[in-house]
């Protein structure tokens, strides 16, 4: 396992010392929007190393996105929970969550696993909705969050901080996706994705590294869901509604599949398009993110970083005689 | 003509004259106070509208507001400033709503938000603009929630609420049919408990009398057909359908089908001809109860109206791609109208104070596309524009208005 090479470290390490100037240089609206896009980065990421690396298709991670965002909520607002203890609790929800669903989805493949992730991904929002639970949930009213101020000592706005806070969880969790994917599971994963005969004939438990793989992605998504949740400070039925899943799915695969940096492009593109494309005509927003849509992966049919990587290459080998 | 009359016409002209000179001059010294969004040439409202998402049939709202904000500037203005209305597409979803919410507030700093539409977006951003202190203002939803000026001071809705409506079948049912068996079903949510409380206070001590038999139901059930059969079984011989359009159509059909035919109050919610009555099979609405409180411009009776005419220009004029069929067009129109004369009251002292400040101070307001006789009012312990409404009945064709207008007086 070579770890990351030097420039590679400075790029990252460059990439970080802006990140962290960025709340300062832009009005705290547009830190606000960074804080999402870091938040559905975690998500994208999270779907990605179901999709990108297991190949398993999910089309119901706006399930998971939404627990996680309810379960944030839910212990803010009924049991007084600190906003910070919240996210490692949403996550573990969901990594159960996802686990326990993954046990009899996977016996499912392909086609029929992403028909049973979007059952899950249609069904949330009345599952939210439902009389029994409403007495946490609030029904279809949803749950409304304060907003966390910063610590006096650091002298940010609220916004800023929240984007800190999200950033720390970004860098936390995309090192531990780093070493994971890198490492023995991540390899696994791979080799169940491109032949899992030959995997289980290695000894991979195949049934157990897919169930893994997808509770850690839950966990993944739902704290990204408890993250973005405390940005907005609502929670809403309506909030999760299953074309959220969808522009899950449309961000890993924009982004890049089986990529850790294209989930930043993948949360930028879900982020940022819809509003360009709203600006662009108000009578068919959604025909002009189809077009956009079309256009990027007629383009960059490896996504974002996949486009670069090759530009990258090509720029490599024409520099070299 | 007299000369000396004409004479005396001169001379009032010219004192009238001087006067509006004076009065000018008057207001220019008194220097004229900007808030956020608003100077001597512009005032920049914001709001966000469904363009996409699941509820992207009133985009149009905002459509038809963008062109009647471009009428008026083409005329001129309000107070000789330019309108600039900018709305977002949220998708009827709430993150994205205050994501472009705070946009409008933080970026492009507008003066006050504006119909802003839904009852989990407005719900959203509730909050965050009370504590901004922005004006949020005629928002589109029935919700009774934003009429409560002690602890939202910056919210204030628009559509007759929901409890204002119940209250209304209430008030007629006590007047015309006291001894009304009445059967209820209802949404189990916060937009049916809404109606029902309505209808419950309007009822005062007589509901536990008159109330024979309640059911609910769940957005998420298929049919509805039990409850009916329930409520049929309690003997009423009055049916209050608080349901959404789907389920309206179900008890339409379902209570007539049943042998039950009650006395059939509709709500609002499910009025619409198109989509609840037409797929229920009319000849079972026949006699259907609803309330209204602007013309619709689907009703002959209305064809020659000057307003509707007026509005029909418009819609020729500057929404040539709006469909003049959509009620949605018209009440955007109406909605509109209400937002200009506030801002006519604003004056030259444009801060989101006085903002707020005229909108809590709508007196005896007329507008001819509401049912004639209707006025609105607000003051500063009443954030409820709208309190009036009259009862009509479907003709099997159309819905025709009776009755006189009735108001709540309560919320």
């Amino acid at each position: 396992m070579a770890g990351l090479d030097r420039r590679k470290l400075v790029a990252v390490a460059v990439l970080l010392v802006l990140a962290c100037a960025l709340p300062f240089v832009i009005g705290n609206y547009r830190v606000f929007q960074a804080t999402l896009v870091l938040a559905y980065a975690i998500a994208l990421l999270g779907l990605n190393m179901l999709t990108g690396y297991n190949g398993q298709i999910s089309l119901g991670h706006g399930a998971f996105y939404a627990i996680g965002a309810y379960t944030a909520a839910i212990l803010m607002d009924k049991l007084g929970l600190p906003y910070w203890a919240t996210i490692p609790i949403s996550g573990a929800v969901c990594f159960v969550v996802g686990f326990l669903f993954g046990l009899p989805a996977l016996r499912l493949e392909g086609l029929y696993l992403a028909l049973a992730t979007f059952a899950l991904g249609v069904a949330m929002p009345q599952i939210l909705k439902h009389e029994g639970l409403a007495h946490w949930t609030g029904g279809s009213q949803g749950v409304v969050i304060v907003k966390p101020d910063a610590p006096e000592w650091t002298g940010l706005s609220q916004d800023q901080w929240l984007y800190f806070f999200t950033l720390a969880w970004v860098v936390v969790f995309f090192v531990v996706a780093w070493n994971l994917l890198r490492g023995r599971i991540g390899r696994a994963m791979v080799a169940i994705r491109d032949q899992p005969i030959a995997a289980q004939a290695m000894g991979v438990n195949t049934s157990l590294v897919k169930s893994l793989t997808f509770g850690v992605s839950a966990l993944y998504t739902g704290a990204a869901g408890a993250l973005g949740a405390i940005a907005v400070q609502f929670v809403a039925p309506d909030s999760f509604n299953i074309f959220l899943s969808l522009t899950l799915l449309i961000g890993v695969v924009i982004g890049g599949l089986a990529s850790i940096s294209g989930a930043f492009f993948g949360a930028i593109f879900i982020q940022f398009i819809p509003n360009i494309a709203d600006q662009i005509s108000k009578a068919a927003p959604w025909a002009i993110y189809g077009i956009v849509l079309i256009a990027f992966m007629y383009m960059m049919p490896t996504g974002i970083a996949g486009f670069l990587r090759l530009a990258r290459a090509r720029l490599a080998r024409r520099a070299r005689p | 003509m007299n000369p000396t009359l004409i004479r005396i016409g001169r001379r009032a002209a010219l004192a009238l004259a001087l006067g509006a000179a004076f009065a000018a001059q008057n207001a220019a010294a008194q220097a004229a106070k900007y808030g956020p969004g608003a100077s001597a040439t512009e005032i920049k409202l914001g709001q966000t509208m469904p363009y996409s998402g699941p509820a992207s049939a009133y985009g149009t709202i905002g459509k038809v507001q963008q062109a009647y904000f471009k009428m008026i500037n083409d005329n001129g203005g309000i107070n000789g400033r330019k309108i600039n209305l900018i709305s977002l597409d949220d998708g009827y979803s709430p993150p994205k709503t205050v994501e472009q919410v705070r946009r409008l507030v933080e970026q492009d700093e507008v003066l006050a938000l504006f119909q802003t539409l839904g009852t989990p977006s407005n719900s959203a951003i509730h909050k965050y603009v009370n504590a901004k202190k922005v004006p949020h203002l005629l928002l589109a939803t029935g919700a009774t929630k934003w009429g409560d000026p002690q602890n939202n001071p910056w919210t204030m809705g628009f559509n007759l609420s929901y409890q204002s409506e119940g209250q209304i079948y209430a008030k007629w049912l006590l007047k015309n049919k006291p001894d009304a068996k009445i059967a209820i079903l209802y949404q189990n949510d916060d937009y049916g408990k809404d109606v029902l409380k309505g209808v419950k206070d309007g009822l005062g001590a007589a509901a536990a009398k008159m109330i024979v038999k309640e059911a609910t139901y769940e957005v998420t059930d298929p049919t509805i057909d039990s409850q009916i059969l329930t409520l049929q079984g309690s003997g009423a011989d009055t049916f209050i359908d608080i349901t959404t359009p789907k389920f309206g159509a179900q008890a339409v059909r379902k209570a007539f089908d049943s042998g039950w035919k009650p006395l059939h109050i509709l709500n609002n919610v499910s009025a619409s001809i198109g989509s609840v009555l037409i797929p229920a099979g009319v000849e079972k609405a026949v006699g259907a109860m609803t309330v209204s409180y602007y013309k619709d411009q689907n009703d002959p009776q209305w064809k020659d109206d000057p307003a509707m005419l007026e509005w029909r220009a418009f819609m020729g004029r500057y929404y040539r791609e709006g469909d003049p069929k959509d009620q949605s067009n018209l009440y955007g129109y109406l909605v509109a109208q209400v937002m200009t004369q506030i801002l006519k009251q604003c004056g030259n002292d444009l801060t989101r104070e006085n903002v707020m400040k005229q909108a809590a101070n709508l007196k005896h307001f007329k507008l001819p596309l509401l049912l004639p006789g209707m006025e609105l009012n607000t003051g500063p312990s009443d954030f409820f524009p709208v309190q009036q409404a009259q009862l009509q009945k479907f003709t099997g064709t159309q819905w025709q208005l009776f009755g006189e207008l009735m108001s709540t007086d309560a919320r």
